[in-house]
């Protein structure tokens, strides 16, 4: 027997699996991709969270060296229908329990997930937690005071590395990364410096890049101070090009707020139109926050818009050569429609080299 | 971009006849198209030869035709209707073929009509082999290695270079007509030959074989702006090599890794904008099982059977959106009617499993060839949906009404080991029964796969299945604990298996489960995985702890669909539920549809306030009458499914709306039924009910030979044919009990020869209304819905007429039928008899209430509601008969089947039908027979081979088709009768004689039409059978009874004296019944 217990009280009782946990808190939240589940579990974007797959049938095609987006699994636990215990995939190289077993990740199975997401739908995100036992009557208020603390400086890199390449030198600033960032970029021969998240504006200039990309990660943006302040020297000194967290923080950085969602954007069949190319694509989300368009500055221009909710899901600067989106180009889990940012991205750098000059006389 | 204003008129194509390939699907998404166009405001021009569909009722077109499916035809009409547009991509390939054959003829550009939607060069670049070929290559897809050809020896050279086996696709055929997988030289030559002759280009791609791969299939939809999505995709359970038609699917993909899935998905995306395609598209896979190696294996251009499964496993409205975008919308632009908030722009997600189960005719043609491969032979299809694989699996199972209530097989389970190995190579029908039971008996999922190809993950799921079912059976009773039945229930189990292993009643496992609180609980199907708060009331049943459907009782009315297509019940049941639903919305009832086709009308979301995809089972319906408490239950327009489950709904306590119980019985009971004409003095064939051969030999000697043997409580004849002697008795008997376990007896009757005609009759249990009384042209011994039936009756005298009527008017009323009747009669020696009533709507009910403008289901729901017939302004008695003809024809699918005895009888074998309406009666038999695709060119040659009974009647026939000019060729006994009668025909040599004999004949392709008539038509040895058979291979129309003969010649002598068709509209009958008798 295992437990899903959500802040207002309400018990989901099913049967555990993965490693064996007491008592394991997160923000409960639900992903409505049917496939991916490897790459959901190890989005550094997820740590602290416990996930819920709408699609009923998880592990299906079993675990394996390729699919992960980081080292681990960064969730905190993991809800789903049924948890497929045999596997079938000419890749699979093991079983998701065992997976999550070897991890420490506490898994709950066999409980009325659809039900449990109406719920999250209908009253919002909230936090949860998991427990091989009933829980005591105490710990809702344990559930309701927790947050996940500094849950970026979790899952940034420790320090600068180097991927070598062919082509231009691109910074990264690792939030949270998802590895298929990485590979977006080195897919198009760049070479990449990643830098930890609190690496100052100055360091980073000093190796010279072509480009700055700002990558995904976990958490409230308002919570990261320092890289906002850090971003604030960057914006304008070089192309940048930011996704999810790194999109959110840029425009916190330059004037712009941002509000949570009432139960975020987490799948892989979110439409957003590009406006500039009139086109709608089907992207890859995960994300609790979006950018409060009243509060946008003059020089930021929506560039993207969710077209299930119209929030925002990319702004262009007008004054530098930047432009970030929440969704994912880099797909994994997901479509990889939107592929073609990386390659305006890259494009940009090129530019950017020619009028380097101007740009910092905007700034 | 908005709406396009030139558009004002839209020609719409429909798919004519149901055949194997083509089924209801296309009446699902050209009602669709219709409706949606006409939300646009804009006129409707409707063309589709099949009257038993949705799209062709007033209510759904502006100008409804059903005429002839060719280009003349088409061409009449837009030269009189004058559309603006076309709308090619709906009408399956039937529609698709003709749109392109009058755009590439110039008929399109001669009056003005531009086709919408996708481009007709980019259907010429996905549906040409080489064009396509060619556009893979250019964008970068894998396509199988092949080559086109138009000549076997090219294909030859192709194998002997790529190694066999090769697979041939003809191009521009439906269902994979005339494919198949050649293993050598010899097959090859074979197949590729029978291609070349069905395609309509005379073109074969032959391609390597990836029989193996896994078969995965993307429906896509692209807007003019360039805006694409996938809608869903599928995965074949059956390897590539098995039709996907004949496979089973389930959607979502299983086995796909995220990576796979997007590489696929990307791929189709990549096809789709390639080709430029606006409005739906699907795109199939051959995914390699060890690599991430795919080949594109095919791309339809339009709506397919795939695209309504997509639309219904997933919510999203294909056929709406793919006709939207073509009158000028974009994705974005759309509205998702099933959130009513979002945009069509996004992709569905699912958060439950869909299972399609293909209907096989295999248990009505028990002689037919049932291995499966590139031909699809399934008539229809069965989808359910479930919170995981097993409960979606054993829902199919039980929605295919083959007797089936778990995975135990009976025919499987009698097998040696050796025997079930060898039967897990044979892709039959049967297959997956033997794999459960091979499974059963404990070989591995690895052996299993190794052989059969179908992915472990699915072997597993079985496995757990029937691991399952034998523990219970070991242990009986005592496995139902709260927590085993639990389980149980949410794998799927029926009650009635769980009682049957634990040797208790299926009641007290119901009982069991409500005292211990397992309980079904029903989850909306919303497009989005309860993301967003949906309007569609669409449901499926689990066993889970929350319930979304929360009807308030005693307000909607249920009525129970008639599930998948299959011989002998068709789309016309569809269409007869579809019209009681909206007559009880009229009536101010919720309404209420239990079904699992997903081809269908009465599935598409918004046709009822709730749709419930459920199997058609006492238990599943009952779980959904004890949530919705009804009003009442309308049992009489599901066909046979839903008559069946009478018993059941007013056991479980709900009223049936209608004919009651106890009467339905007494029209169904032999016994009781002939107490009943016999007390009324109404005649009808001598007969009696046996259950064994003994006892019908005995009874059928008493009664004197030919005699008509049939089970009871079947449809479509099943079953039924014409004894002659008592080894027929004999061999009938045995066939009739393999179906086993005969609950109900077998009636034999004496043989009546006589004109058949049939009645649909509308009773409120005090008057009746008969729209019309039909006739049908051959005589009684073809199975009604084989015959070609015309209304309103030809040759009826005055007296006969008021005697029908009024032996209908007394039936029903001692009947007290409160609907729908259907009454077949037959007129021998001018004395009428009684051959079968059936207390329910029946297959003429659709084409009788479009040409007679009485709309016949609306008011027959209301009479089940209580209303008198007499308040509703239709009258009473016999409608007089309106100023035309209307002749159903039926169509068959012999090409799909090998091996099936092509000459009708008393078993019903045509999958569908097609109308001929005229003023004129010849020219009505005309157009009815061209729309049944029975063209005869004007010269050229006839064979004639009749049995001695046939030949003098022959005689007439003979001469009016030598002075048609034709040249008439004839077997020895034929030839010596016609010569003697001084018609000249040419001898021909029996197949065993030297060339140039009947096969050289067949083959040599002058044969414009073969009348033959069977001596014994089961003897597959005989001359005649081998005649009939050719002549499907060949395309050679083949006709079986001189009835049918006499009626095409008559329509021939017409079809000289005139230079074109005129075409009648629906809207040109609009003028009311005048008066009444």
């Amino acid at each position: 027997m295992a437990y899903l217990v959500l802040e207002d009280g309400s018990v989901y009782e099913g049967e555990g699996f993965g490693a064996t946990r007491t008592d394991v808190i997160g923000e409960v939240v639900f992903n409505t991709g049917m496939t991916g589940y490897q790459e959901i579990l190890t989005d550094p974007s997820c740590y602290g969270q416990i996930v819920l797959m709408t699609y009923p049938l998880i592990g299906n095609y079993g675990v394996n060296w390729e699919d992960p987006e980081s080292l681990r699994p960064q969730v905190k636990a993991f809800a789903v229908r049924e948890l497929c215990e045999v596997p079938s995939n000419w890749h699979s190289e093991g079983s998701l329990n065992d997976y999550l077993k070897r991890h420490g990740i506490m898994g709950i199975q066999g409980i009325d997930t659809r039900a449990l997401t109406r719920k999250l739908r209908s009253r919002g995100t909230m936090r949860g937690m998991l427990s091989e036992r009933m829980p005591a009557p105490g710990s809702l208020a344990a559930m309701r005071s927790y947050t996940a603390v500094r849950p970026v400086d979790a899952v940034t890199c420790a320090e600068r590395f180097e991927i070598p390449g062919k082509g231009p030198t691109v910074a990264v600033l690792d939030l949270g990364l998802k590895a298929s960032i990485l590979s977006s970029l080195r897919a198009r021969g760049c070479r990449l410096l990643v830098y930890p998240a609190h690496t100052p504006a100055q360091e980073i200039l000093r190796d010279e890049p072509g480009g700055l990309v700002l990558t995904n990660g976990p958490g409230n943006p308002n919570e990261n101070p320092e890289i906002i302040e850090n971003l604030r020297s960057l914006a304008g000194r070089l192309p940048i090009f930011g996704i999810c967290l790194g999109h959110q923080l840029l425009a916190l950085a330059c004037g712009a707020d941002t509000q949570p969602l009432r139960y975020g954007h987490r799948g892989s069949n979110h439409p957003v139109k590009d406006l500039d190319r009139d086109r709608v694509y089907i992207t890859s989300q995960n994300h609790g926050y979006t950018i409060v368009e009243e509060t946008l500055p003059a020089n930021m221009r929506i560039s993207h818009r969710n077209w299930n909710d119209q929030t925002i899901e990319g702004i262009r600067y007008e004054d530098h050569p930047t432009f970030t989106v929440q969704f994912h180009p880099e797909a994994s889990p997901g479509p990889k429609d939107t592929g073609y940012l990386f390659d305006e991205f890259i494009g940009s750098l090129t530019v950017s080299n020619k009028i380097s000059g101007n740009a910092n006389r905007m700034n | 971009m908005p709406l396009n204003s030139n558009i004002k008129k839209v020609l719409v194509i429909g798919s004519g006849p149901i055949v194997i390939g083509q089924a209801a699907e296309f009446d699902y998404a050209g009602t669709q198209a219709c409706r949606a166009l006409r939300e646009e405001g804009i006129k409707v021009v409707l063309v589709n030869s099949n009257p038993a569909t949705i799209m062709t009722d007033p209510d759904i077109a502006d100008y409804v035709y059903m005429e002839p499916l060719c280009p003349d035809s088409i061409r009449s009409i837009i030269r009189r209707e004058r559309p603006d547009s076309l709308l090619p991509t709906l009408g399956g390939q039937t529609g698709l073929n003709l749109a392109m054959e009058l755009h590439e003829s110039g008929v399109l550009a001669e009056y003005g009509v531009r086709m919408l939607g996708t481009p007709a060069e980019s259907i010429r670049r996905a549906e040409d082999r080489e064009a396509f070929k060619q556009t893979m290559e250019e964008i970068g897809e894998p396509c199988i290695d092949s080559v086109i050809v138009h000549e076997i020896d090219t294909a030859l050279e192709f194998a002997a270079r790529a190694g066999y086996p090769v697979i041939v696709r003809p191009a521009y055929t439906l269902g994979g007509e005339g494919g198949g997988i050649a293993g050598d030289d010899i097959e090859l030559a074979r197949i590729c030959a029978d291609g070349l002759r069905y395609s309509r280009v005379g073109q074969c791609l032959i391609e390597k074989s990836v029989a193996g791969f896994k078969e995965i299939e993307y429906e896509a939809i692209r807007d003019a702006k360039g805006n694409c999505i996938t809608v869903c995709n599928m995965e074949n359970v059956d390897p590539v090599g098995i039709h996907t038609g004949d496979s089973i699917v389930v959607a979502p993909s299983q086995t796909l890794r995220d990576a796979e899935h997007q590489m696929l998905r990307a791929s189709a995306v990549n096809i789709i904008s390639a080709l430029k395609i606006e409005g739906g598209c699907n795109i199939q896979f051959a995914l390699d099982t060890d690599s991430a190696r795919y080949y594109v294996i095919e791309v339809n251009p339009r709506l397919s059977r795939s695209s309504a499964l997509a639309s219904k496993a997933t919510g999203y409205p294909i056929a709406k959106v793919a006709t939207r975008i073509a009158v000028g919308y974009a994705l974005d632009e759309i509205v998702n009617s099933v959130t009513g908030k979002t945009y069509a722009s996004f992709e569905p997600t699912l958060d439950y499993v869909v299972v399609k189960f293909p209907r096989w005719p295999f248990d009505k043609f028990t002689t037919a060839e049932k291995t499966l491969g590139s031909r699809m032979k399934a008539t229809g299809e069965v989808m359910s949906i479930g919170a995981n694989f097993e409960s979606a699996f054993l829902k199919a199972v039980r929605s295919l009404e083959l007797g089936l209530w778990s995975l135990e097989f009976r025919d499987a389970l009698k097998t040696s080991d050796e025997e079930l190995e060898r039967l897990l190579h044979w892709q039959s029908d049967e297959r997956i029964f033997v794999v459960t039971e091979a499974l059963r008996r404990g070989v591995s999922p690895r052996h299993i796969y190794d052989i059969t190809r179908i992915d472990q993950w699915y072997l597993y799921k079985l496995q757990n299945i029937v691991r399952t079912e034998e523990s219970v059976k070991a242990a009986g009773k005592s496995y139902l604990t709260a927590q085993n039945l639990r389980r149980m229930k949410r794998m799927g189990f029926a009650d009635r298996a769980i009682a049957a292993w634990c040797g208790i009643a299926e009641k007290d496992v119901r009982d069991m489960r409500r005292r211990m609180g397992i309980l079904p609980t029903f989850k909306m199907v919303d497009t989005c995985g309860a993301e967003f708060d949906a309007v569609s009331p669409y449901y499926y049943s689990t066993y889970d702890t929350e319930n979304e459907a929360n009807p308030a009782p005693g307000r909607s009315v249920v009525v129970l669909g008639s599930g998948p297509i299959r011989i002998g019940q068709g789309v016309e049941f569809d269409y007869c539920s579809v019209h009681s639903v909206w007559a009880l919305k009229e009536a101010g009832y919720e309404t209420v549809i239990i079904n699992n086709n997903p081809e269908t009308v009465s599935t598409d979301f918004d046709t009822s306030d709730r749709l419930y995809f459920e199997p058609l089972t006492p238990e599943d319906v009952g779980n959904v009458l004890d949530l919705e408490r009804p009003v009442g239950v309308v049992v009489q327009f599901g066909g046979q499914t839903a008559i069946k489950l009478a018993q059941a709904v007013e056991e479980m306590g709900y009223t049936i709306l209608g004919t009651p119980l106890a009467d339905i019985d007494a029209a169904e009971d032999r016994k009781q039924f002939d107490a009943l004409v016999e007390r009324l003095g109404i005649l009808r064939p001598q007969g009696g009910t046996v259950f064994t051969a003994e006892e019908a030999l005995e009874l059928a000697r008493r009664l004197g030979y030919p005699v008509l043997v049939r089970p009871s409580y079947v449809l479509g004849g099943q079953g039924m044919q014409i004894a002659h002697s008592d080894a027929d008795i004999c061999e009938f008997m045995a066939v009739i009990n393999r179906y086993g376990r005969q609950d109900h007896p077998i009636l034999v009757d004496k043989y009546l020869s006589g004109k058949e005609i049939e009645v649909d009759a509308i009773s409120d249990g005090e008057d009746i209304l008969i729209p019309g009384i039909m006739e049908h042209i051959e005589r009684s011994g073809v199975h009604s819905g084989d015959s070609i039936s015309v209304y309103p009756a030809f040759s009826l005298s005055r007296r006969l007429q008021d005697t029908i009527v009024e032996t209908t008017r007394r039936l029903s009323i001692a009947l007290h039928v409160r609907g729908m009747i259907n009454i077949q009669y037959i007129v021998s020696n001018d004395e009428l008899y009684i051959i079968e009533v059936n207390p329910r709507s029946s297959r003429t009910v659709p084409y009788i209430s479009k040409v007679t403008g009485v709309p016949m289901v609306a008011l027959a729901t209301r009479c089940a509601l209580g209303e008198g017939l007499r308040a509703m302004g239709y009258g009473t008695g016999l409608v007089p008969a309106r100023d035309l003809f209307a002749v159903k024809v039926p169509v068959f699918s012999f090409e799909k089947l090998p091996d099936l005895e092509v000459s009708l009888g008393p078993e019903m074998k045509s999958t569908g039908e097609v109308l001929g309406l005229s003023r004129d009666y010849s020219e009505a038999v005309l157009k009815g027979l061209l729309a049944a695709v029975m063209r005869i060119p004007d010269s050229g040659d006839i064979l004639l081979s009749v049995q001695d009974n046939d030949k003098q009647d022959l005689l007439p026939l003979a001469e009016d088709l030598a002075a048609l000019g034709y040249n008439l060729y004839a077997t020895a006994g034929t030839a010596h009768v016609l010569n003697h009668g001084y018609v000249a025909a040419s001898l021909v040599g029996r197949f065993s004689e030297p060339s140039p004999n009947l096969a050289d004949m067949i083959r040599g392709g002058h044969v414009r039409l073969i009348i033959n008539t069977a001596t014994k038509g089961r003897d597959r040895r005989r001359d005649g059978f081998r005649i009939r058979r050719m002549a499907v291979e060949y395309k050679i129309p083949c006709l079986t009874s001189l009835d049918t003969a006499r009626a095409l010649i008559q329509s021939l002598k017409l079809n000289r004296t005139r230079t074109e068709i005129t075409p009648l509209g629906l809207h040109e009958l609009t003028q009311t019944p005048r008066g009444t008798q």
